[in-house]
């Protein structure tokens, strides 16, 4: 006989989400000029969660003069002073890791076992390992004293809401740069959120500002003539743009962009284990993810066992209530990217290919997208060309490690890749020849603070994290 | 006695490892500093632009895979062979630039030690930018740079061969293929490395030379979608921005026109790392901890 889950909901308690939000400028929360207000909303079930400020020019540009002022005082301190800041920082957040988890997950759709163990825990990670960088700048090989840049203009997508705003502002911190900060139209609150805990931290004000509104607001942003650094992460339709815009200016720019990773299994693969990972590597955080493993190449004579595997496994996994502890998928974040999925799958099946889902029962309200497979792929169709960012796995077969590799990089990005195979020599090998920037062997979708993340081609320049990742913010 | 007539030099292309005129049959006029014709030298066309990527891409694979050391030897050899052919250089520097005999001497010294520099970066670049990134967690974790692919040199205008090899020798020292567009003013110091190049070893295709109007030559380089990254050291602001635009569009690596005061003094390693990208490969390695092994 089965056993029957039951339900293990997070309390939402422990969160206090105000009924609005004004803009965080210069270490206050103001109203926007314009009084415009945006309403975010939980993608599970569509309840209103709050209003918050749509920012135009004059907010972002009365945010970039905050930041401009307090650069002075910010740059001048010492290293240790900065990084004692970054280490409060980090520490509130380890503090406040279980209300900060709860409340991504109501604003984000993901599941509270995400924002649990592994959104908030890297979230307080990066901030410390940057803090440690503070006062040691002179030795990250950038020269003997090695300047900021100046205010950084950082724009962050909606897939990590609160991992990305730390990987933009970490960084920045620790070199002495301030920012201004656009979360994403969908996922503003954790963001708001932040200013709390710069507050807290009893960061000087002007160092961290947070602009929140729609695209409108991040061109303003990234067009404003007195920001030194662009930092986006997005789509790559959009980081064109922004790589238009700050053509022929001195601004630095770094752009983590789209992606359609592959994730290459080979025959001597351990199937169980590949299957986690082909699982983890692509319905992890309902497949929003740039890096993910969207297109799996099977090697042909496993093809059939790897396939009755997964199958198996994806019928194991658990949709519903994101604050359950047990659900493994939760809610697409919103009905626009929902919508986008959709039309990408019908394409999927008007284009040949075979879609396939566990039995899975969709709640009635919010945005909600079954795990999807598909067969019979070739890489002329669609689905193996687009980014579609959500749970949707391409798969699409190979015979030679050669063939293997052609079809990895036959694409117009260059962020991930996975290969799963027990030779050692096979891994080396072909991690060479991929044009991806992060390879993982024999596991997929890892990630941490030491190790720079970013791609090649289209998927972006630049990169974030580890020692590297100090580079956008330095004059180098 | 009487004067020896001369034997001119038609200067040519060099891409794919050969030395073709300009597909589109036209030539410039290029004079010294006072106006005296030195040369006719190919008006490159756009479709002397694409042949040239052809020949960059073409070249991509072997050279990015040579190992470091090999590709270390190879740049050795053209310094080798471009001492023995200063006395040229000088000559042609002089021309270009109205430099006296001993000031053009200094610039190809100070070139050929460029080279060398670079030379021995070949194999070290890896270890100063690269690494194993301690992660909190069971695996192993390694950063290593590789080349970006085919990079787009607009070589600057002033400093006909300094300046060129100067920008030049960091982008194929790290592994990319290049295709390069000579000072439109100066472009036989240019045409003459394509020469030198073609007798040390450098595979055909690693280096493309072109020579005509950089803006011409530039901008079907910069929209190309199989170019990876242009250095837009030869190009004013008005063309940089342009050209930074139309890279835009598949987003190629942008190396901004630097302001360079003096091309003598050692360079840094911006010129290389600007056209390598950083692959972060991870593995597990299992865990020996108090609960049991996990490998």
């Amino acid at each position: 006989m089965a056993f029957e889950y039951a339900p293990a909901p997070e309390s939402r308690a422990i969160v206090d989400i105000a009924p609005s939000y004004g803009l965080f400028i210069d270490g206050e929360f103001v109203e926007s000029s314009g009084g415009d207000l945006n309403k975010t909303v939980s993608p599970a079930t569509e309840e209103v969660l709050s209003e918050y400020a749509q920012g135009n020019a004059e907010d972002v540009d009365r945010a970039v003069r905050a930041a401009r002022k307090a650069f002075e005082k910010w740059s001048a301190l010492p290293g240790s002073e900065r990084a004692k800041y970054l280490f409060r920082i980090a520490r509130i957040i380890q503090e406040r890791s279980r209300e900060l988890a709860v409340l991504e997950t109501l604003d984000n759709g993901k599941p509270i076992k995400e924002t649990r163990d592994v959104d908030l825990p890297l979230v307080a990670a990066h901030f410390f390992y940057y803090a440690g960088w503070a006062d040691k700048l002179a030795h990250a090989g950038f020269g003997a004293d090695p300047k900021p840049l100046g205010v950084a203009g950082q724009v962050v997508p909606w897939n990590f809401p609160l991992l990305m705003l730390a990987w933009k502002i970490a960084p920045a911190l620790a070199t002495g740069n301030t920012v201004v900060l656009k979360p994403a139209e969908t996922t503003p609150l954790s963001a708001l959120f932040f200013a709390d805990i710069c507050r807290q931290a009893g960061l000087p004000k002007g160092v961290v500002n947070i602009v929140t509104g729609d695209g409108r607001t991040g061109a303003a942003l990234v067009a404003h003539p007195d920001i030194n650094k662009v930092a986006f992460t997005g789509s790559t339709a959009v980081g064109k743009e922004i790589a238009k815009t700050v053509a022929g200016t001195r601004k630095k720019l770094t752009l983590e962009l789209g992606g359609k990773g592959a994730n290459i299994v080979f025959d001597d693969a351990p199937i169980d284990q590949a299957v986690e990972g082909i699982v983890n590597g692509i319905f992890f955080n309902q497949g929003q993810v740039c890096c993910a493993g969207s297109r799996l190449l099977v090697q042909e004579s496993i093809q059939d066992e790897l396939l009755a595997s997964l199958k198996r496994r994806l019928s194991t996994l658990r949709l519903g209530d994101p604050l359950d502890k047990n659900t493994d998928i939760g809610a697409i974040n919103s009905e626009e990217q929902l919508t986008r999925i959709t039309s990408l799958v019908e394409r999927g099946e008007s284009e040949g290919a075979e879609r396939w889902s566990p039995a899975c029962e969709l709640p009635s309200s919010g945005y909600w997208f079954a795990p999807t497979l598909f067969t019979n792929v070739t890489q002329a169709h669609t689905i193996a060309r687009d980014e579609i960012f959500g749970p949707v796995l391409s798969v699409l077969t190979f015979r030679t490690p050669d063939e293997a590799v052609a079809k990895a990089n036959n694409t117009q990005y260059g962020l991930s890749a996975g290969i799963w195979t027990e030779k050692g020599s096979r891994i080396l090998a072909v991690a060479n020849k991929l044009r991806a920037g992060v390879v993982w062997s024999n596991t997929f979708n890892k990630f941490d603070p030491t190790s720079p993340f970013g791609g090649y081609k289209e998927s972006g320049f630049g990169r974030e994290g580890g020692r590297h990742g100090l580079e956008a913010y330095l004059d180098v | 006695m009487s004067d020896r007539l001369s034997v001119f030099k038609t200067y040519k292309l060099y891409v794919g490892g050969k030395f073709p005129r300009s597909e589109s049959g036209r030539v410039y006029e290029v004079t010294d500093s006072k106006g005296k014709w030195l040369a006719n030298a190919p008006l490159s066309s756009r479709k002397d632009a694409r042949d040239a990527v052809v020949a960059a891409r073409k070249a991509f694979g072997g050279w990015s895979g040579a190992t470091a050391y090999n590709r270390g030897q190879v740049l050795y050899r053209v310094a080798e062979m471009l001492e023995g052919r200063k006395g040229q250089f000088v000559h042609e520097v002089a021309d270009a630039e109205g430099l006296s005999k001993s000031k053009a001497a200094a610039q190809v010294e100070a070139t050929i030690d460029r080279w060398v520099w670079y030379a021995g970066w070949t194999d070290k670049i890896a270890q100063v930018v690269g690494g194993g990134n301690p992660v909190a967690g069971p695996y192993f974790n390694l950063s290593s740079p590789e080349p970006t692919g085919v990079v787009a040199v607009l070589a600057p205008q002033e400093s006909s061969f300094l300046g060129l090899v100067s920008v030049l020798a960091p982008v194929i020292a790290t592994g990319n293929t290049a295709v390069v567009v000579a000072s439109e003013k100066s472009p036989l110091p240019a045409l003459s490395l394509g020469e030198v190049l073609a007798t040390s070893d450098v595979p055909g295709g690693v280096v493309n030379i072109l020579s005509g109007r950089t803006a011409e030559i530039a901008a079907p380089l910069a929209a190309h979608q199989d170019v990876n990254a242009i250095d837009l050291a030869g190009a004013d602001d008005v063309l940089a921005k342009e050209l930074e635009i139309a890279a835009a569009d598949n987003l190629k690596r942008v190396l901004r026109p630097q302001p360079v005061d003096d091309w003598t003094a050692t360079p840094g390693t911006d010129r290389m790392t600007a056209f390598l990208e950083m692959k972060t490969v991870w593995h597990p390695t299992g865990s020996l901890g108090a609960s049991g092994s996990a490998y």
